[in-house]
């Protein structure tokens, strides 16, 4: 072709780039990433090894572990940390309280994005009288005190680990699915959905190969935000006494129980809020990473 | 400086009615870059131009070549932060000889300048005025901002200003929103606004590139005459030869962000100099000139009544119910299509046009299986409306669709190869491998190559996309591809290109188009036979010369006068304009639209009799 229009025929002759082999290498380039993924390493192991990490029972109360008029210490050269006000190590309280605080911001939070993907999944694709239905029920259980929710049904069952972090899965899915179901509505109104319509794709196939892929930012967003939000519910709850049961240690826990001595004992507050908080960074600056290497469009085109 | 030129106009405002000589906005050595991830490139360089009081300069170009990126920076109201001015003056010049350099002034001096000496409109004239203000308000308010008249004062300049532009009862119009006018009408108020203020420059950016064409030409006529009343400068930005022809004085051929040629209008049609000029027109469909298409065409249209067709469509009626009211009851009703019939027979090409509204999109959609419909839709002999799914999904097979918006239609998360794949594996068509070979074959087909495959969509150029879109629409082979507005995103030349492929794939597979577009000259290029649409009816049907040597309805002739002829010399007369606006196709319910009867006046040539 001479023609002096640009053809617009192949211009590039490069290679063809396999973008889903190295998931895992372009993360750990990311050095955001990286520093992510070595916190979480480093809670998880503290977490699993607790009992090997520390010489103390997280619940023993110990004699040293008070001043003669019976305050907590500050950290010092045997207890790291310091002590809490009932003499307890609080170096190792975090570590044990790790393991809860673990299992709610994961496995609640995860289920509760999964309920309310599901919920603004189905309501925004079909819409119609299934997605008024479920959306309506959303409403009702947004417009409910969440506490209240979770105090209600924390009551009626028996309180325990696994059954605090399904209450929080409960009440925690609601803002997800609202927000997916303004996303999957406007996606299906897009072209690209009407063209998979005329080749014969069913609706499943619409939905897990080109719908989902498009939520998974928002999702990835949610996911990580809500760590903080249920690590932070599981403490409330803790609090008002039908959470994680006393003396088993969460991060929560050990910031309510002491919160109210913050200007005697900072470092009661300080240490298990800055663990909550580094730990919710860490999944936020990995979700970050992930939404962008996940997202073809991101790449460059050279 | 500025202080000087708002003090000009809040005085009475004396027009510049006389063409004085001395340009009025003079450019030189512009260059625009913009910072990406690979550095700063530039969009325009070097670029130079001037234009007279009263003149109009056409820039000229297709996508990417800097002309919106030109417009943009005289305004500065170029994105931020990422393009900047790198270099070059952009001179204006006052009725006193005073001269500004606009490069040189900061946001608040420019303020003054913008809208008061240099007023711009848009191509979208929806997304350029604020939806929830009242088109009073919003036109009172940009008055405001740059006089001092008071709001009764500005009211009055208002109407006037309206009325000039031709908009009926401007009273009433002022407590309107956005949304409550078509969209000829937005395009009338923006240009309302930016001459209310008698600006020294206009530049319109793609003025009527988003209108019908019969709306375009009345919208190109008034900013001609405002032009002659008021002696304003404008700056037509376009990519359109034809609107070009129509309007411009002086030419600027643009392209990669340097100015490949400029002079006259009547030189630079009737003797290009640049090779890509020549090119760029010779790209240009025009009326009258579609004699690529053989005569046996006519022979087969009339074996399409035969049960040989591909498609049959018979008084396929598609209605969208409008809810309202406390309880959300259906009150009213959107006839988007009435009662059309149609049959389109192998190796035909059978255009659908009309304006936008007329239903030419929704006959597609319900062919496609988009929209529920009413009425029968024959493919291959077999009746859509009496099939379960899995039947129906088997059909679906013979009946492709290829969308407007090449950006819009493809997964952008999905690799190119795998969206072409994607119609053979949902059919269960062939194994992984022989699927890879098939994918890679039908790449080299539509002209794109075999490693492309593994690319995303984003990847590609518009042209390039549309390829995609039709090797997935090829993948299985179907008997019709419906083609909607299937190269109106494209640019002349490649818009070429895509048209003579679809030409090349229907000999070689036989093929049936049912093509929709609203471009006149684009439809006599390719069809074989040309349906007529308004209000949702078809008004006239025939062979290709059937339609455009002989129009009967009152319609087509419109729509065929209306098409801007790409050749200075042959300028229109005077455009004969509407008055009222095209009705709605939304009625009560109960109130049936009048239905056309079709009369033959020779030869299968249909008119509809009203």
């Amino acid at each position: 072709m001479t023609s002096p229009i640009a053809p617009d025929l192949p211009a590039t002759g490069r290679m063809p780039v396999k973008p889903r082999a190295g998931v895992w290498r372009r993360l750990v380039k990311r050095p955001l990433a990286l520093i992510g993924l070595v916190i979480v390493a480093v809670v998880l192991a503290g977490a699993i090894l607790a009992p090997w990490l520390t010489g103390y029972d997280p619940n023993e109360q110990m004699f040293d572990g008070l001043t003669l008029e019976g305050a907590p210490l500050p950290p010092n050269a045997s207890f790291w940390l310091g002590t809490d006000l009932l003499g307890r190590d609080l170096l190792t309280r975090i570590l044990f309280g790790a393991r809860t605080s673990l299992i709610i911001g994961i496995v609640a939070n995860g289920v509760a994005l999964l309920i309310g993907t599901l919920v603004g999944v189905t309501a925004g694709y079909f819409r119609g009288w299934i997605g008024g239905a479920l959306m309506r029920f959303t409403d009702l259980m947004m417009a409910f005190p969440a506490l209240l929710l979770a105090i209600c049904l924390a009551a009626v069952l028996q309180p325990s680990l696994w059954i605090v972090a399904m209450v929080i899965a409960l009440v925690n899915w609601v803002q997800t699915a609202r927000v997916i179901y303004t996303e999957t509505s406007s996606l299906s109104e897009r072209e690209f959905i009407d063209a998979e319509r005329t080749i014969g794709a069913s609706a499943p196939r619409i939905l897990f190969r080109h719908i989902l892929p498009h939520l998974l930012p928002t999702i990835i967003v949610w996911g990580t935000l809500g760590i903080s939000t249920t690590v932070l519910l599981e403490a409330t709850l803790s609090y008002l006494g039908i959470g994680v049961q006393p003396p088993t240690a969460s991060w929560g826990n050990i910031i309510f129980e002491n919160q109210t001595y913050f200007q005697a004992a900072p470092w009661l507050v300080f240490f298990p809020g800055a663990a909550i908080l580094a730990l919710a960074l860490a999944f936020n600056l990995i979700g970050d990473a992930l939404r962008d290497i996940l997202d073809p469009t991101q790449r460059s085109r050279a | 400086m500025s202080k000087g030129a708002t003090s000009k106009r809040t005085g009475a405002a004396a027009p510049a009615v006389a063409v004085t000589a001395g340009p009025v906005l003079e450019i030189a050595g512009l260059t625009v870059s913009v910072r990406g991830e690979d550095g700063e490139r530039p969009v325009v360089s070097g670029l130079s131009f001037s234009i007279a009081r009263g003149e109009t300069l056409c820039i000229a170009g297709e996508s990417g070549s800097g002309k919106s990126m030109t417009a943009l920076a005289i305004m500065q109201l170029l994105p931020q932060p990422a393009a900047r001015i790198e270099s070059g003056t952009i001179r204006l010049r006052d009725m006193d000889r005073r001269e500004i350099d606009l490069a040189l002034l900061d946001e608040r001096q420019m303020r003054h300048i913008r809208g008061d000496r240099i007023a711009m409109i848009f191509q979208e004239p929806m997304t350029s005025l604020n939806p929830v203000l009242s088109i009073g308000r919003q036109l009172v308010e940009s008055i405001e901002a740059h006089t001092g008249l008071s709001r009764a004062e500005a009211r009055r300049r208002i109407i006037e200003a309206l009325k000039a532009v031709r908009i009926p009862e401007a009273e009433s119009r002022l407590k309107q929103f956005p949304h409550e006018l078509s969209g000829g009408m937005r395009q009338r108020v923006m240009i309302a606004m930016a001459l209310a203020l008698k600006p020294d420059v206009l530049i319109a950016d793609e003025p009527t590139t988003a209108l019908d064409v019969t709306v375009q030409g009345e919208v190109l006529e008034l900013l001609r005459d405002l032009q002659r009343e008021h002696g304003t400068s404008v700056i037509l930005i376009t990519h359109d030869m034809g609107v070009v022809a129509e309007m411009a004085d002086r030419v600027v051929i643009m392209r990669h962000g340097r100015m490949v040629e400029q002079g006259t209008a009547g030189d630079i049609f009737a003797r290009p100099q640049a090779d890509y000029t020549r090119e760029l027109l010779a790209a240009v469909p025009r009326i009258g000139t579609g004699l690529g298409r053989q005569k046996s065409a006519e022979q087969k249209s009339v074996e399409a009544e035969l049960p040989g067709s591909v498609a049959v469509v018979n008084d396929l009626h598609v209605h969208f119910d409008l809810r309202g009211g406390f309880f959300g009851q259906v009150n009213r009703r959107v006839h988007a299509v009435e009662g059309i019939s149609f049959s389109i027979a192998p190796h035909e090409t059978l255009a659908l046009v009309g304006e936008s509204g007329c239903g030419k999109s929704t006959t597609a959609k319900a062919l496609a299986g988009l929209v529920p419909y009413h009425g029968d839709i024959v493919i291959g002999g077999r009746n859509l409306a009496g099939l379960g799914r899995d039947q129906r999904k088997a059909v679906r097979r013979d009946v492709q669709m290829i969308f407007q918006d090449p950006y819009a239609s493809l997964d952008p998360r999905m690799r190119v190869g795998d969206l072409v794949a994607e119609p053979l594996l949902i059919h269960g068509i062939a194994s992984k491998e022989e699927r890879s070979q098939l994918v890679a074959a039908l790449f080299e087909r539509v002209g794109l190559s075999a490693d492309q495959m593994e690319l995303y969509p984003h990847e590609f150029s518009g042209g390039q996309r549309q390829r995609i879109c039709i090797a997935r629409a090829l993948a299985l082979r179907p008997k019709l591809i419906i083609a909607d507005e299937s190269v109106s995103a494209l640019d002349v030349s490649v818009q070429a290109r895509v048209l003579d492929l679809l030409k090349e794939l229907q000999r070689e597979f036989g093929i049936a188009y049912l093509f929709i577009s609203h471009d006149m000259a684009v439809v006599e290029n390719i069809s074989d036979r040309v349906a007529v649409m308004y209000l949702g009816q078809i008004v006239e049907m025939g062979t290709r010369d059937q339609v455009f040597s002989n129009p009967r309805h009152p319609y087509t002739k419109r729509l065929i006068e209306a098409v801007p002829v790409p050749d200075p010399a042959r300028r229109r007369p005077r455009f004969a304009r509407l008055d009222q606006e095209i009705p709605s196709p939304t009625r009560k319910i109960g109130e049936e639209p009048p239905k056309l009867a079709l009369r033959d006046v020779g030869n299968g040539h249909l008119v509809a009799v009203s």
